[in-house]
């Protein structure tokens, strides 16, 4: 049975029921499948400028592989898009698609733009369910790179360069790669086994070699890697690891915590499942404050482990900066949304130490900020108090001193952010690269690949003009 | 994978190990950690560094079981293999970035109290092969559980002091520090205490009133060792501090010792439970109402 489509609107794709999802960490997007991504593929202009491209910050040839997904040719979709992508499954699910190429489709004038990402995602997914793999490496070269992080700028760029033939090290601190992908995403919207570790093995197939539990900074050091263990060059992928508090009294309560440690718990170290050891606290009352993709998974997750969950962000609806997909699914979910609004205190039980409600002050919105969003300014004399006992802090993340303390010369901005070319990612250290949110502060995946694309490119080239 | 090459019981409770790390070992100084996960389901639990062997590649742990995950790390033995091995994290030892002409010129004393005693022996250690001798007063329940007492005889001065007097002085080691200072005319300038939380903050009370600084090492619940979860923050000198990458040694007299006691109950299981209120005695029952009913 054919499916019918209506040009103004994508085709729908199949989700697990709000209900049923809320108790289970399946992942709640079922995707395409061959018939559904063909149909939705007619949707496709195939333009001639396709603007689509200039929003997907590694111009993967969108219009080419969506006219294979007509065709019925899913592995040449699949390496048009392996040209410019080395994690297809990923971005198909985890960009924010309405920002990127979708923002830019000619469709979406007047109807809803062509489902880039979800074709994506179906490319992806048919790829690994037929074992077609990327295109192996060239002939080595003989040179060795070093790559810091196994996140997905660190992927990307350790991925590119193997094809060009470098000996390619990944040191990695966690016990496992995927760096947020890993770590931070939960398995819900990016399953592990089943998405990053064949997308991670399909590096490793390249010939790239990881080495985890190695904390550059401590295990060993930049100049150690350069100076005695022969690396020409290095990238740094080191993400933006460090959480950030509110400063507000009460913050080291017991049942506080922020939404690094509580994903961490849940996703690197599975605290869902009964068969690992990792406790967590699940909670009856959960706040959550902050409103982005890390606010909207923390709380998703609490739903998950049983509890009521609340998001508290200081300014209105419109500026979340979450993910789309994201705030519509957690509110499907039953997550409620308290915006304009803001902690002050923490009260803590002075008998538990436990965490037992939350201070809020309401806000509205001035003059516009620095961000050129309307800054939120307390209501003076609106405070009031909500009951929990749990708070998670999701309040952004800044990169972490380890490495720029121990590298000499290397240079950071105030913000404790890798200063780098944004065109090679070149920094102050000569050999040295750097990418990703190291770089820029906490971003997306895909800007993330798209930096350490750049910088593999300019590894070569450095190394190149080195030796010759 | 990280090959055990020995494994043994200290006494009935304590274990050690001796761990192929080549990495940790090559860069490691007193005072710094490790985290171990035993197998895949395991937790990230940090241990102290409590020797190294550059030249072997080597990193000695010293643990005590007591929930799941370090019950789980006892059953390895000898030839086994541990999943994960990652280090050195924190700070090392002021000490040890102090100059020697400086360090010779000090007057330290250690205070060791249960699996407590191992770290300090890194240190003290460090400290005699390069030429300083401290002394180190290592505090336990009874006789039987001492540990290592050869080994740091052979480093340091050493004073054992059991809770029930069943081998050398009795008494805590508070009583200890106080004995030697008023009637044994010792002078101390420099403290360093290692131990249960309970042990340190009342350590810290009295060298506070003898003026002498005191550096603790503190061991609130972590998960990645790097600065990335938060979990390991306390208070120091009211500033929130990260103890996996601000220390995990601070000042003892800046250190709010009830908040970090308290944190430490956050996921604490019935067999934790027990044996912090061993280690802690009755001061541990603060009447933080909380025992009765997290589980
Ligand atoms: C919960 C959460 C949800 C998100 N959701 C989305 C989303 O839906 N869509 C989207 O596009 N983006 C999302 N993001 C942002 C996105 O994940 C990041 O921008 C992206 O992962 C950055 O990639 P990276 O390679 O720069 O760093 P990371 O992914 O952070 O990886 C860095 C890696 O380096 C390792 N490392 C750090 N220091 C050292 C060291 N000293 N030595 C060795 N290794 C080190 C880390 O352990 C880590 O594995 C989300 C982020 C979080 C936290
Ligand atoms: C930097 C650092 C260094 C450490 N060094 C050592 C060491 O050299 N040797 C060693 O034996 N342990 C050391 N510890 C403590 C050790 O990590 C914990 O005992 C271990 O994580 C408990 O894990 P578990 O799963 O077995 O117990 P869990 O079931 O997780 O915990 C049981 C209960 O014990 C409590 N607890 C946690 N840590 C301690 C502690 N140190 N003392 C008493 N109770 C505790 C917990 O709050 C919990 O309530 C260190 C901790 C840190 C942070
Ligand atoms: S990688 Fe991201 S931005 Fe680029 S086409 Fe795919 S979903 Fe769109
Ligand atoms: S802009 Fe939209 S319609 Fe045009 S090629 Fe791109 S996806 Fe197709
Ligand atoms: S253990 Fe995670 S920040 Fe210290």
């Amino acid at each position: 049975m054919a499916i019918e489509v209506d040009m103004m609107k994508k085709v729908p794709v199949r989700e697990q029921d709000p209900k049923v999802r809320a108790t289970n960490f399946d992942e709640v997007c079922l995707g395409y499948n061959a018939e559904e991504a063909q149909a939705e593929s007619t949707r496709c202009l195939n333009c001639k400028n396709p603007k689509c491209v200039q929003g997907c910050p590694v111009s993967i040839n969108i219009p080419a592989f969506i006219q294979q997904i007509k065709g019925g040719d899913f592995k040449g979709a699949y390496e048009t898009i392996s040209e410019s992508s080395s994690l297809p499954a990923v971005c198909g699910r985890v960009c924010p698609q309405e920002t990127q190429c979708e923002g830019k489709c000619i469709r979406g004038i007047k109807g809803e733009p062509v489902s880039i990402g979800k074709l994506e995602r179906f490319t992806a997914d048919w790829a690994k369910a037929n074992g077609v793999k990327p295109s192996a490496p060239a002939v080595k070269n003989g040179h060795k790179v070093a790559v810091i992080g196994a996140g997905p700028s660190g992927l990307t760029c350790a991925g590119d360069l193997a094809k060009m033939g470098y000996d390619v090290t990944i040191f990695e601190a966690l016990h496992k790669a995927g760096g947020v992908l890993a770590y931070g995403i939960p398995e819900f919207r990016l399953p592990k086994d089943r998405v990053v570790e064949k997308e991670i093995d399909n590096v490793k197939g390249l010939g790239v070699k990881i080495e985890t539990d190695v904390v550059i900074g401590k295990s060993t050091t930049i100049d150690e890697l350069m100076d005695k263990e022969g690396y020409e060059a290095v990238f740094i992928g080191s993400g933006a690891g460090l959480p950030r508090f509110m400063n507000i009294p009460g913050e080291t309560a017991l049942g506080v915590f922020s939404a690094n440690e509580y994903l961490t718990r849940n996703n690197l170290m599975k605290a869902y499942r009964d068969d690992y050891y990792t406790p967590i606290h699940k909670g009856k009352k959960v706040i959550v404050v902050g409103g982005g993709n890390v606010a909207m998974d923390a709380a998703r997750t609490a739903l998950r482990l049983g509890a009521e969950v609340h998001i508290v962000y200081r300014r209105s609806e419109e500026e979340l900066p979450a993910r789309r997909e994201e705030v519509h699914h957690a509110k499907e979910e039953g997550i409620v949304f308290n915006l304009l609004t803001n902690p002050v205190e923490i009260i803590e039980d002075e008998e538990t130490g436990w965490v037992k409600a939350v201070k809020l002050i309401r806000m509205e919105l001035g003059e516009p900020d620095a961000s050129g969003r309307r800054r939120p300014v307390e209501i003076p004399g609106s405070e009031y108090v909500m009951d929990c006992d749990t708070v998670i802090m999701a309040l952004g993340t800044s990169p972490n001193p380890l490495i720029s303390s121990t590298t000499k010369g290397l240079e950071v901005n105030k913000r404790q952010c890798i200063v780098a070319d944004e065109a090679t990612g070149q920094t102050s250290r000569e050999g040295v690269f750097a990418g990703g949110d190291a770089v820029t502060g906490a971003a997306t995946v895909i800007l993330a690949m798209g930096a350490g694309k750049d910088a593999a490119k300019a590894i070569d080239e450095y190394i190149r003009s080195k030796n010759s | 994978m990280y090959r055990i090459l020995s494994a043994e019981k200290l006494n009935a409770v304590i274990y050690r190990m001796v761990v192929e790390a080549p990495r940790v070992a090559e860069h490691c100084l007193p005072g710094q950690f490790i985290i171990v996960r035993a197998d895949e389901e395991g937790e990230r639990i940090p241990l102290t560094i409590c020797d190294y062997d550059r030249k072997a590649g080597t990193i000695t742990i010293v643990f005590q079981p007591i929930g799941n995950s370090t019950k789980r790390l006892a059953e390895f033995k000898t030839g086994d293999y541990f999943m994960d091995f990652v280090g050195p994290l924190g700070k090392p030892s002021d000490l040890v970035n102090t100059p020697i002409e400086e360090l010779k010129k000090r007057h330290i004393v250690f205070i060791a109290g249960g699996v407590g005693t191992a770290p300090v022996y890194c240190q003290v250690k460090w400290l005699h092969e390069h030429g300083v001798t401290a002394d180190v007063i290592i505090g336990c329940k009874t006789h039987d559980i001492l540990i290592m007492e050869d080994e740091f005889k052979k480093v340091c001065n050493l004073y054992v002091t059991t809770d029930d007097g069943s081998y050398q002085r009795k008494g805590m080691v508070t009583v200890c520090l106080q004995d030697l200072i008023e009637k044994e005319g010792k002078h101390y300038d420099w403290c360093v205490a290692i131990g249960p939380m309970i042990m340190m903050k009342f350590v810290c009370k009295l060298t506070a009133q003898y003026g002498i600084h005191t550096v603790v090492s503190m061991n609130p619940i972590m998960v990645d060792g790097t600065g990335m979860c938060g979990a390991c923050r306390l208070l120091v000198d009211g500033q929130v501090k990260f103890a996996c990458v601000d220390g995990p040694e601070f000042d003892g007299h800046k250190v709010d010792f009830d908040s970090a006691m308290q944190r430490m109950r956050m996921y604490k299981t019935e067999e934790g439970r027990a044996i912090l209120a061993e280690q802690e005695g009755d001061t541990h029952h603060g009447g933080c109402g909380y025992c009765g009913g997290d589980k």
